[in-house]
């Protein structure tokens, strides 16, 4: 565990990435699985709560996902000499405290941040462990405006070093 | 049109939704293109046992089987979160989903002039009776037409 790569451990914080919800996408996201009027047309938008076309709340959260792939993907391979452990990630087991602060209207970029909060063995996988993470996003940043926030959690997997027997 | 309302201890039907291979692999490549999400045989290796939904792709399907059971035609005006969710048992291709939402609580919001907040569990299940997933959320709505 203590030659984990560093973007695994407790208290690791970073930038992941920016993504422009353009209202093209948000609609498409919409029709398929969250047809309501405030994610369908600015028309139809106008007369609710948000007053705007804005993204569906499981379209933010499924772009930072994306993010978080993309960000995985590039990281890793910064890490793939012997000292540090080989591992794989995911998938979930959940996530809790979702919050939805305020809409990503369309045309807004929304930035992602993760700050890592603990690890822990799996107390039924023996061998896995499950890291658990902060998650913030961002429509702007500099003027502190939080769109989205929750704390995921991820499985780490242990790979045989080279030269071990699996 | 009329207006679907919710009371207390109401128990809705979601679904059933059946979910093709197809699907899942089109949600992954756009938003989690993980092995097992895209390839049957990485997914084999892997903790899910073989190719399964994201479970982002999860949480959206059900979010559609929502809308079509009770927030489509409602005043629902959005959602400020969800307290939790878990992703119990993967879902395969040739799954088919269904379920229920229970009303656990309905009040007046405090801070939001004429919105009300709907206190909801979802429970969605397998055609196995596997459960796949639970979550509770809060909901917006609209305590009268304005």
């Amino acid at each position: 565990m203590d030659n984990l790569p560093p973007f695994l451990k407790p208290g690791f914080e970073c930038e992941i990435g920016s993504y422009t919800f353009t209202k093209e996408v948000i609609i498409r996201f919409a029709e398929k699985f969250d047809p309501q009027d405030f994610h369908l047309s600015e028309e139809t938008a106008k007369d609710s709560l948000f007053g705007k076309l804005c993204a569906s709340g499981w379209h933010t959260t499924s772009i930072w996902m994306k993010m978080q792939r993309e960000y995985a993907a590039r990281t890793l391979q910064n890490y793939s000499d012997e000292n540090f452990a080989k591992v794989e990630l995911g998938p979930s087991p959940g996530f809790k405290d979702l919050r939805w602060m305020r809409p990503v209207f369309a045309g807004e970029t929304v930035t992602y941040f993760n700050r890592n909060k603990e690890i822990r063995e799996s107390a039924s996988r023996p061998g896995t462990y499950i890291l658990s993470v902060d998650h913030e996003a961002y429509t702007d940043h500099r003027k502190n405006e939080l769109a989205m926030s929750f704390t995921g959690s991820v499985f780490i997997h242990l790979l045989p070093q080279e030269g071990e027997k699996a | 049109m009329t207006k679907k309302v919710l009371k207390t201890g109401d128990c809705i039907t979601l679904g059933p939704r059946s979910v093709t291979k197809e699907e899942i692999i089109e949600f992954a490549e756009e938003f989690d293109p993980a092995p097992y999400h895209l390839d049957e045989e990485a997914a084999k290796a892997s903790m899910l046992g073989g190719l399964s939904a994201s479970g982002w792709h999860v949480c959206a399907m059900v979010m559609r089987m929502m809308c079509d059971a009770f927030i489509l035609g409602s005043t629902s005006q959005g959602a400020p979160g969800v307290e939790y969710c878990r992703w119990k048992k993967p879902v395969h291709p040739g799954d088919t989903l269904s379920g229920e939402t229970r009303v656990v609580s309905l009040r007046d919001s405090k801070s939001l002039p004429n919105i009300g907040i709907s206190e909801l569990e979802h429970t969605i299940y397998n055609q196995n009776g596997e459960l796949v997933l639970e979550m509770k959320n809060f909901g917006y709505y609209a305590l009268s037409e304005s």
